[in-house]
């Protein structure tokens, strides 16, 4: 399980980091949404992988039988966050586009 | 309870949503409202300031649950003055605004509110995850306000602030979620206890974690080797939202010095002084290059820029000692700078306007319509930044030369500092020359490009506020010193956030 998780954060993180680097804003942000996927599935392993528990504290449960609810909490706002934050992102890039003709990042053509 | 320490974020939060509620068909009626949100927002923070002075902490549980589990607010004499100091430029940024920038886009005034809330929830908050979330509401808002005009320079400068910037806060979540798998964590009171006790294994990670923060505030302080994105930025904003971004830097350094002194001080265990071999190294060379660049600028609004890159390393540069004198004169040259900055930009676009087609362009043009009254403020900024006496440029200066005097780096500071100085000077004097002295005159006269009274006011406001400052400079450094030393002692801080819990 563990090893599941690190190398799907190791991929998503790798192409993301790969696509952020390319020159057109369509490019980026996809990096930029698959990035934000692997931090998030970070930011969720950092209570530890426990799979098949429930983050919630009950009356005759061993302590023991449960998961870090805080991580949970903390992913899903930065979901929230980071999808915001990515409409954003994709806003700006179409007006960009509209206003400049190109969707290269630095709103000319390079010159040939 | 402690609730007014809520104030300084929820004056501007309600009136930001209250202004398109209320304010939706009348901008007098928006106007009002935002000029008495930044007021609350100044009363508030003043009220910070006088119960923080003698270097007492306040802590707010929100919601009622208690440190460590639920978000913390901290107040203490740093975050009060950074609330106050917010506020205060932000009054005078929107005052200038209300001239027409406020007219050129839509939700300015809301956008302004939100900028400021942003700004004092990162200050005062407890937590590292709602440090994150603050951040976020500060950038969200800081990136409507640069691209609300839609201006094509805008856009263009908005798409890589924007990219950046999320790269930034994806690096911020690594962070927090590296440092609360090593310590179980967020808040940064349990946090600096926590780090403590870490066993020597995880020193590898806790510093990971710590380095991977610091790279995070770096960028929104512009330090170097982040710094590039700032100039093209602060440039491409309108003039009063440049004017406000001048704090924006501030938030970064204010980051870095809680984080360094209260979790990765030298009480840190395996984790101790994480941060400090790096801080002033890098404030050097951001200083340096920041003057290089001032020097070398083509544009007026782009030499402010790489001045303010220059005044953050500067600021670091003081803070980067630790000792309390370093940290006290870095606070003192940071809300000098901050509202010089400010100061200048609202400047440059009233230069730039009246020079026609050119702009702000650093050649030879038509002089400024009203070159008498501008040039005296440009005179007056170039002195205040350039730290010549007698405004609190000087005093700052002086006191950062006097605070590196014990330290090993004594040589590389005075060099540094000193020089940069001059490049400072020279910058200003080719600037002002160009635009003022070689200036052409030219018969006819555009009479709708000349500076109301009203649009010079706010400039001339903030420039009473820096000569009030020098004038209060004894009580003000007094403040700074007990506070610099509270910061390097953070027991009192963990103290009241924690109340003798383990």
């Amino acid at each position: 399980m563990e090893a599941l998780i690190a190398s799907a954060i190791a991929v998503l993180g790798g192409s993301g980091i790969y696509l952020v680097l390319r020159a057109r804003t369509f490019t980026v942000i996809l990096g930029l949404a698959m990035l934000a996927i692997a931090v998030n599935l970070f930011l969720l392993s950092m209570g530890r992988v426990v799979p098949g528990h429930a983050p919630v504290i009950e009356e005759g449960l061993e302590t023991a039988a449960y998961v870090d609810p805080l991580p949970q909490a903390v992913v899903l706002t930065a979901i929230v966050i980071g999808f915001a934050m990515m409409s954003f992102a994709v806003v700006l890039a179409i007006s960009a586009h509209f206003v400049t003709g190109t969707d290269h990042l630095d709103g000319e053509e390079e010159a040939p | 309870m402690n609730h007014w320490i809520a104030l300084p974020i929820l004056i501007p939060f309600v009136s930001a949503i209250l202004i398109e509620v209320i304010g939706r068909r009348r901008i007098m009626v928006r106007r009002a409202m935002g000029l008495a949100a930044c007021l609350g927002t100044i009363a508030a923070g003043a009220f910070l300031i006088a119960r923080t002075h003698t270097g007492e902490v306040f802590t707010y549980a929100m919601g009622g649950w208690e440190a460590p589990f639920g978000v913390t607010l901290v107040v203490d004499g740093l975050s009060a003055m950074l609330v106050t100091l917010t506020g205060v430029v932000s009054l005078f940024c929107l005052l200038y605004a209300m001239n027409r920038h406020d007219r050129q886009g839509k939700f300015f005034h809301f956008f302004i509110q939100m900028q400021v809330a942003g700004i004092c929830g990162a200050v005062l908050t407890g937590d590292l995850f709602s440090l994150f979330v603050c951040f976020e509401i500060m950038l969200l808002a800081s990136y409507n306000l640069l691209v609300y005009t839609g201006k094509t320079q805008a856009l263009k400068a908005g798409v890589h602030y924007v990219i950046l910037n999320l790269v930034g806060s994806a690096l911020f979540l690594l962070a927090i979620g590296t440092l609360y798998g090593v310590t179980g964590t967020l808040n940064f009171a349990d946090m600096a206890l926590r780090v403590a006790e870490l066993d020597a294994g995880d020193t590898a990670l806790v510093r990971a974690g710590a380095l991977l923060l610091m790279v995070v505030f770096m960028l929104k302080a512009a330090v170097l080797p982040l710094h590039l994105w700032l100039p093209n930025v602060y440039g491409s904003a309108v003039a009063p939202v440049a004017a406000l971004f001048a704090i924006l830097t501030k938030v970064g350094v204010y980051a870095i010095l809680r984080v360094s002194t209260l979790i990765f001080g030298p009480e840190a265990g395996v984790a101790a002084d994480a941060l400090e071999p790096f801080l002033l190294p890098l404030a050097v060379l951001t200083l340096s290059l920041g003057m290089i660049g001032a020097l070398g600028s083509r544009r007026l609004r782009k030499m402010m820029g790489f001045l303010i890159v220059a005044s953050i390393g500067t600021m670091l540069m003081s803070i980067g000692l630790y000792s309390p004198e370093g940290i006290a004169a870095g606070l003192y040259y940071l809300v000098h700078s901050t509202v010089a900055m400010a100061m200048l930009f609202l400047l440059a676009d009233l230069i730039g306007r009246q020079r026609g087609a050119e702009d702000d362009r650093l050649v030879v043009a038509r002089a400024p319509a009203q070159s008498g009254i501008l040039g005296i403020l440009f005179f007056v900024g170039a002195i205040a930044v350039a730290g010549l006496p007698p405004l609190s440029g000087f005093l700052g200066k002086v006191w950062i030369l006097g605070a590196s005097l014990e330290s090993p780096y004594v040589a590389v500071v005075w060099a540094v500092l000193l020089v940069t100085s001059v490049l400072a000077l020279i910058a200003f004097s080719r600037a002002g020359s160009l635009i003022f002295w070689k200036g052409e005159e030219e018969a006819e006269e555009e009479e709708d490009h000349r500076a109301t009274a009203y649009e010079i006011l706010p400039v001339v406001g903030l420039l009473v506020c820096l000569i009030s400052y020098t004038i209060f400079s004894g009580p003000v450094s007094e403040f700074f010193m007990l506070t610099a030393e509270n910061l390097l002692v953070p027991d009192a801080y963990i103290e009241a956030v924690m109340g003798g819990r383990p």
